[in-house]
């Protein structure tokens, strides 16, 4: 049979999981780690990357309302999963997902991006006129108290909310590392590290996803970069990179140390079918390079646009790296077969429900959101967005 | 005092959010079935309701008390073990009627294939064919009885 090599059972022989289970995974993850970017700022007081702060929101929003459409594409019958919520499950991890989902929409996110915000929509709601001046009056939900004193119960709010947030972004990607991590009969899949190295990866690349982000954004908008924010955020992505690679490190040695009855199998699985995309864009040029090119940047007095350059391309690649790493996970653990014996191919399709086309579009969808909102919410500093005049606060 | 106030704006939000839970409690108050979890996680009713479904099998004793000529041929062949609607399809309508309601003809190229055809992954030392090179696209019955499939010498019909 073309593309299968050696023994596989027959429901082996055509994957279940699609590149759509491959975005999943990777959306989630740039969420949870923009939000913990986000969380630097709020909790952590690391003032540097205050630039960063509400773009990481924003971002981390954007990518949270598309995580669930690749699920809802890859269901027979999307239109009967509210029944999740209807009827929860309380025994299935992926029913549970639906109220891990909710709770950081609605309970984390929303909450905590209306509390920052609560005093510019305010005041856009009394400067702006027809359409936005009733959305942004719906928003402020019928307040106009932006007193110092109403302002200093949001920020203990949101303080109060971003530490709630930590653990429920842990929780949103640890989640999704527990799915994969939980499936025992996937030798793969079946390790109890993968929770954690979900997470730290999420982390890199949510925090690469935002350093991208800034940079750009404020190149477009003609602004100057600020270098101090931003080499904080590379170093936090350096030291992050580095606890990653080593869970990584540290998961491939357990392997290879135990090497249990699957590792013969999976061993020539990486060094044949996964060797380009496992080896070398995820190992190679999404793990190595970035982490040697942020930690050149660690110890060599570069100049500013040198600086900029690299943590363009180190981002890119962390990128590029951490989507390899699920492709790994996801298709990887689908390409061989239980007995060991043999491997298969994943085909993906191009005009599909679950194809390359749909998968693209549903990686542009958040930068399009990500766009409307920061139209409707400006993230950067009041004074050079340009919208807000200089209002006596209303009461 | 002041607290409360100036807090308005979250006794606001929380009424949001009670008022969105409400909502939802509404919403699936109409939605959930009335007899689900009754039994387990699922709709209780959904049990009676299929079992008033009509039957579509007949099970094979039906057909052995007419067929008694293919009972004879099967049970001391390799299909003995193989029921009756396996191949034909269900044929409850047939049996309670047996003149009106016929069973169609089968394809015996197509039918036997469908676990007969050589796959790697099927045991070892069970029958199975490459159709295309064993068959050629004639039907199996050509030379194989279906009720006990030996090469029959000049055919099986």
């Amino acid at each position: 049979m073309p593309g299968v090599d050696g023994f596989m059972y027959p429901n082996e022989i055509e994957l279940q999981w699609s590149v759509l289970i491959v975005l999943y995974p990777f959306l989630t993850g740039l969420v949870a780690g923009a939000f913990i970017l986000a969380s630097l700022e709020r909790v952590f007081q690391v003032e540097a990357v205050k630039p960063t702060y509400r773009l990481a929101l924003l971002t981390a929003l954007s990518f949270l309302l598309v995580a669930p459409l690749p699920l809802q594409l890859h269901l027979g019958h999307p239109e009967r999963s509210y029944e999740m919520y209807l009827t929860p499950h309380r025994t299935s991890a992926m029913a549970m997902f639906g109220f891990v989902y909710l709770w950081y929409l609605m309970a984390v996110l929303v909450l905590e991006i209306w509390l920052d915000y609560r005093r510019q929509i305010v005041l856009l709601s009394q400067s702006s006129t027809g359409w936005k001046r009733a959305i942004y009056s719906v928003m402020t939900l019928g307040s106009t108290n932006i007193s110092e004193r109403a302002l200093a119960i949001d920020e203990k709010a949101g303080w109060l909310i971003t530490v709630i947030g930590i653990p429920s972004a842990f929780l949103l990607h640890g989640y999704v590392g527990f799915i994969f991590g939980s499936i025992k009969a996937n030798p793969w899949w079946s390790t109890p590290l993968m929770p954690v190295v979900f997470i730290f990866s999420a982390m890199v690349s949510g925090i690469a996803l935002v350093m991208l982000l800034y940079m750009l954004i404020t190149w477009a908008r003609r602004q100057v970069i600020d270098m101090k924010c931003v080499d904080t955020v590379a170093r936090y992505l350096f030291y992050i990179f580095v606890i990653d690679f080593s869970l990584e490190m540290l998961d491939l040695i357990h392997r290879i140390y135990e090497a249990d009855e699957s590792f013969r199998s999976l061993d020539f699985m990486v060094h044949s079918k996964l060797y380009l995309s496992h080896i070398v864009v995820q190992i190679a040029l999404g793990t190595i390079a970035p982490i040697a090119l942020l930690g050149l940047t660690q110890v060599a007095k570069l100049s500013d646009i040198a600086r900029k350059r690299i943590y363009a391309a180190a981002g890119c690649l962390t990128l590029m790296g951490i989507f390899a790493m699920r492709w790994n996970v996801v298709i990887g653990g689908q390409l061989f077969s239980k007995s060991f014996l043999g491997y298969t191919t994943y085909k993906m399709g191009l005009v599909a429900r679950e194809g390359l086309l749909m998968a693209i579009l549903l990686t542009i969808l958040p930068f399009a959101i990500l766009w409307v909102l920061v139209k409707v919410l400006p993230p950067w500093p009041e004074a050079s967005s340009g919208s807000i005049p200089d209002a006596e606060p209303a009461r | 005092m002041n607290v409360f106030k100036d807090a308005g704006h979250l006794f606001r939000l929380a009424a949001v959010f009670v008022a969105g839970l409400l909502i939802f409690l509404v919403i699936r108050g109409f939605l959930v079935p009335k007899s689900f979890g009754q039994l387990g996680h699922y709709r209780a009713n959904a049990v009676a309701e299929i079992a008033a479904r009509p039957i579509k099998f007949a099970g094979h004793e039906s057909c052995e008390g007419c067929h008694a000529d293919v009972l004879d041929k099967k049970k001391n062949g390799k299909h003995a073990g193989v029921n009756c609607e396996a191949c034909h399809g269900p044929q409850a309508q047939h049996a309670d009627d047996p003149t009106a309601v016929k069973p169609d003809k089968l394809d015996t190229a197509v039918l036997c294939a469908r676990c007969h055809e050589a796959n790697a992954a099927k045991p070892r030392n069970f029958p199975q064919v490459d159709t295309a090179e064993h068959s050629r696209g004639l039907p199996c019955d050509t030379c194989h009885h279906p009720h006990s499939p030996v090469i029959v010498a000049g055919g099986a019909k």
